[in-house]
């Protein structure tokens, strides 16, 4: 039995690296600084350890060949879930190059709402540093934050700040979701202001609030069901901060062309910034997100939705989505992995169908081959990203499972691909 | 295996060869003497009227870390123009401004370089960029860390700590990051940006620290000295593009007092303010600052005319001239208490004003600072443009008549305001092979890379000499990496994996606990998980580390 100090985690998305973790075997206890997303994520038991063939248990180099010879015969394969590490994400690119597979990650549609608004007009973001050591006033449209990540007042609000003399005065409000707890509330017991609207009523109401901040005259009283003077206190807090933080979680957006609204919150922090400093911070990044988007950015020049059919990479963040061809009749293969979520289940289809997953996931329909693998900062170590995008961190090996990597089997088929393919 | 490389005509400043016909010999990825006695040659390459050259090392360009993936995923439309298929050699991936890095590799190779350096590596960001970094194949690689705005630094300015402590902190951020040099950028401008400081000259004070870019300069400097790294510290300096910045890039100079400074695309801080658009060259007395100052290297930041993208840490600078971005899209960001990043990107146009005289302005640069082993061929890529236009660029200085046919093109009114016409001066092949090969080496510390004598790596390319030198340097007959031939015809037949140049300066290991209370109480990650160990650059059998001296110190 051992025990692990200081141990990251890819499961939160803001990278949360003061987990105390318990090793008894196989067995995996959060003793320190859990939460509910990551105590869970973490003390999840290994139950497969055998790959298997329609569901027959079988050595992993059988698997491996199985999953190699159907791979030969197709012409365009699916590889959906990719949520990985970053050696996992090198494999899997390596793999779809050969193959002339789409790879797709299978958070892309709400990655998309954020990265159409980068590609048409950028933003001024920050990271969580810089929120914890500056951040006097916290605007969260649409998302509760507390519900995505809940330790994160605790870890980077509620505490000692470079330039803040008392971190209890930040202003948090929230515009459009109400909080799920009162995580919001200040040591010093300030408590955050909440505009509630639909969330569908967001980009009526984010609209109002940049032409405010922009001093442009508004004939409304109310929009949304929140009064023009509660939004134009909201603006003029955000003029009148000297490191105002906007957040939003792209997920929760659940409208469509949700990308408008990220792009008028993303144009207001830049209004904003022509007077004082004010940020970004798009919440997400979660179980692999972000190491998607940023290997396969620099592996193809895009974000994780790309198309290898032709030989080389091609981008389309709507034509190349799982589900769209796998239901259309595209696709005539599916390859899924996912090292990290139990519950994220590959997509039904009647297409050959590959799993590269977390050891524990259970399927409706069993799939043609099933490859339990290791996850990343438990099984074995590796890289990930957080939510900032910047920072990259350090997944430690906690336990000698026996399992391998997500790299390892996707080189592996790679292998048996290339060399068939030089005979 | 012994290979001879057979009566190719090498240039080889590293060891005052300049254009003699010599044969050269490989075994186990080095270059040795000729072999004594009876000996079997069993590979042999008929070099007879070729130019041989060691492999070129680019000691400033973008190709790993945060803010090119960020160009990268900003710039779709970018890479469609140029997209690479796969090969039974080579993986997929795109071209033109910010390539994929897999393209990067090929692409440099292709043009006969051998090593590239990231000039910009974030501490918080380091992995990122040695992730990267560890996708590009065939090069060598390596970076400089980034400091003079992050808050630690700052805070030992204003808490008045002695220059060892800050020897220490340098030292082991330089081993946290896996660094062969440092660098600073708009030094403590990036951390004033985050105060709402929209500009910071070179003697002007952060607001909250009250610490000024000329202290920064002066410390770091000093630092990287007393520690024995022998790249000097590498300076992006204050006001970059600027007009008028000329003065602070001379009294910069002049404020050093005499410690080795590498300043880096010096082109963006040599502007002065004469003229109807009160933008002028100050290359004339720039050159002539740096001809005197022994202690000074510069690599130019050339600009060439088309579409680019600028990525740079000065979110400040970046910032300011957002409105410049075409197409009309931006990103900055600030950077965990560390740094920060601005991506703009750029479309240099030959009958724009600013942009024909930025172009002369470079020009003049390289043709008027005298002595080659101080200044390096670069366009700060992708920043004044994509790297692969280094061979049209060769030829711009080795060729008169060419760059005065280029030069008639460009707006008129820039044409006037240049002195560009009446130089003479062509540069030579040798002088090439010092800014690109030999120099660069020298001035990075790299050992046993950048000559061709016995005990360098066989990092090799062979060209056949053109008075077209574009079409020369475009494609080389052959490029040779540690012995391997990796390019026929200017076409990647084979990759291999380069190393990783790293230096690794001791410090006093009592910092720690200050560093670890303040990563504890300020910042997001525990001390011990943001220092990279060795295994993440080498664990995945591809990467390794090459640990180069340290100088000594008096």
């Amino acid at each position: 039995m051992s025990e692990i100090t200081e141990v990251p985690s890819p499961f939160c998305g803001i990278g949360t690296d003061d987990l105390t973790i318990k090793v008894d075997g196989l067995k995996i206890s959060v003793v320190k600084n859990g939460c509910a997303v990551n105590t869970p994520a973490f003390e999840q038991p290994i139950t497969d350890t055998k790959a298997r063939i329609n569901g027959k248990e079988v050595e992993l180099k059988e698997a491996i060949s199985h999953a190699a010879n159907l791979l030969k015969n197709t012409n365009y394969p699916v590889i959906g879930g990719c949520a990985t590490d970053v050696n996992g994400m090198r494999g899997l690119l390596a793999l779809a190059d050969r193959t002339g597979a789409v790879i797709d990650n299978m958070n892309f549609n709400n990655a998309r709402k954020n990265l159409l608004t980068l590609q048409d007009s950028g933003w001024m973001n920050t990271t969580l540093a810089e929120v914890k050591n500056r951040c006097d006033l916290l605007l969260i449209v649409g998302a509760d934050l507390e519900g995505f990540a809940p330790r994160f007042f605790e870890k980077y609000l509620w505490n000692e700040a470079m330039f803040l003399e008392n971190t209890s005065d930040r202003d948090i409000i929230y515009l459009g979701t109400k909080p799920s707890g009162n995580a919001s509330t200040s040591p010093s017991g300030k408590t955050a202001q909440v505009f509630e609207c639909s969330t569908e009523n967001l980009p009526e109401v984010v609209t109002v609030l940049r032409a405010l901040v922009k001093g442009q005259p508004i004939q409304a009283e109310n929009v949304a069901g929140i009064s023009i003077a509660d939004l134009t206190a909201i603006a003029e807090k955000l003029k009148a901060a000297k490191y105002g933080v906007v957040t939003w979680a792209a997920g929760a957006l659940n409208y469509s062309h949700a990308e408008l609204t990220v792009q008028t919150i993303s144009e207001m922090v830049k209004d904003v910034n022509q007077t004082t400093r004010c940020s970004g911070f798009p919440l997400g990044g979660k179980e692999g997100d972000q190491t998607a988007n940023q290997v396969c950015g620099w592996t193809t020049g895009y974000a994780a939705r790309v198309s290898f059919a032709k030989g080389y990479p091609e981008y389309d963040p709507f034509l190349f989505e799982t589900n769209e061809l796998l239901n259309n009749g595209e696709a005539d293969a599916l390859v899924w992995v996912n090292a990290f979520n139990t519950q994220a289940n590959p997509p039904k289809t009647h297409l050959p169908t590959i799993v590269v997953a977390r050891s524990g996931m259970t399927f409706e329909k069993e799939p043609d081959v099933f490859i339990p693998v290791g996850t990343p900062a438990i099984d074995h170590a590796g890289h990930a990203f957080r939510l900032d995008n910047v920072v990259a961190i350090r997944l430690k090996k906690l336990r000698d499972s026996g399992l391998p990597s997500t790299a390892e089997v996707l080189n592996a088929i790679e292998q048996v691909l290339r060399e068939e393919s030089v005979c | 295996m012994l290979i001879r490389l057979t009566g190719g005509k090498v240039y080889d400043p590293a060891s005052g060869v300049d254009g003699k016909q010599q044969d050269i010999y490989i075994q186990n990825g080095k270059i040795i003497d000729k072999p004594v006695g009876d000996f079997q040659v069993d590979k042999e390459y008929d070099l007879k009227g070729k130019i041989v050259m060691s492999g070129a090392i680019d000691m400033h360009t973008h190709i790993g870390g945060g803010k090119g993936n960020i160009a990268r995923t900003l710039l779709p439309e970018d890479h469609r123009q140029d997209p690479v298929a796969s090969n039974d050699v080579c993986r997929s991936g795109c071209g033109h401004a910010m390539p994929s890095t897999f393209v990067t590799g090929y692409r440099y190779a292709e043009m006969g370089y051998t090593a590239g350096f990231e000039p910009a590596l974030l501490p918080i960001n380091a992995r990122q960029a040695h992730m990267e970094m560890g996708d590009i194949p065939i090069l060598d690689k390596g970076g400089y860390v980034m400091l003079g705005s992050d808050d630690y630094l700052l805070r030992m300015l204003t808490a008045k700590k002695d220059q060892k402590a800050i020897n220490d902190y340098v030292a082991w951020t330089m081993q946290s990051a896996k660094a062969i040099g440092v660098k600073v950028v708009n030094p403590g401008g990036i951390n004033a940006f985050k105060f709402n400081q929209r500009k910071l000259d070179l003697d002007e004070q952060n607001s909250h620290y009250g610490v000024t870019p000329r202290e920064i300069l002066r410390v770091l400097a000093t630092a990287v000295k007393e520690i024995g790294v022998s790249h000097p510290l590498h300076v992006h300096g204050c006001n970059l593009g600027v007009p008028g910045n000329m003065d602070t890039t001379l009294d910069t100079i002049q404020g050093i007092g005499g410690l080795p400074m590498h300043l880096t695309h010096i082109q963006f801080h040599s502007y002065g303010t004469e003229g109807d658009f009160k933008f002028s060259s100050g290359v004339a007395k720039i050159a002539e600052a740096i001809n005197k100052n022994k202690n000074i290297t510069i690599d130019v930041g050339q600009i060439l005319f088309g579409q680019t993208v600028t990525a740079s840490g000065d979110s400040m600078r970046q910032h300011a001239n957002h409105k410049f971005a075409s197409p009309a899209k931006w990103v900055t960001m600030d950077i965990e208490c560390d740094a920060g990043c601005g991506v703009v990107p750029f479309k240099y146009k030959d009958k724009n004003f600013v942009n024909a005289l930025q172009w002369a302005i470079g020009l003049e640069t390289f043709l008027l600072v005298d002595d080659p082993w101080r200044i390096f061929l670069t366009t700060d890529h992708p920043n004044g443009a994509p790297f692969t236009s280094y061979p049209h660029l060769i030829r711009l200085l080795m060729d008169r008549t060419f760059r005065n046919d280029v030069l008639s093109t460009i707006h008129p009114e820039a044409q006037k305001m240049t002195t560009l016409a009446s130089i003479e001066r062509e540069y030579t092949l040798q002088e090439i092979a010092i800014m690109t090969r030999a120099g660069a080496a020298k001035l990075i510390g790299l050992q046993n890379r950048g000559g061709l004598s016995a005990g360098n790596w066989a990092d090799i390319t062979v060209y056949t000499d053109d008075i077209d030198r574009q079409k020369m340097f475009e494609k080389p007959d052959y490029v040779f990496k540690d012995g391997e031939v990796v390019v026929i015809d200017g076409k990647v037949v084979h990759t291999k994996w380069g190393t990783t140049h790293i230096v690794k300066p001791d410090y006093d290991k009592s910092i720690e606990k200050d560093l670890k209370a303040y990563f504890d109480k300020y910042l997001t990650m525990k001390v011990d998980n943001f220092r990279m160990s060795d295994d993440e650059i080498t664990e995945d059998g591809r990467g390794s580390l090459t640990v180069h001296d340290l100088k000594a110190v008096a």
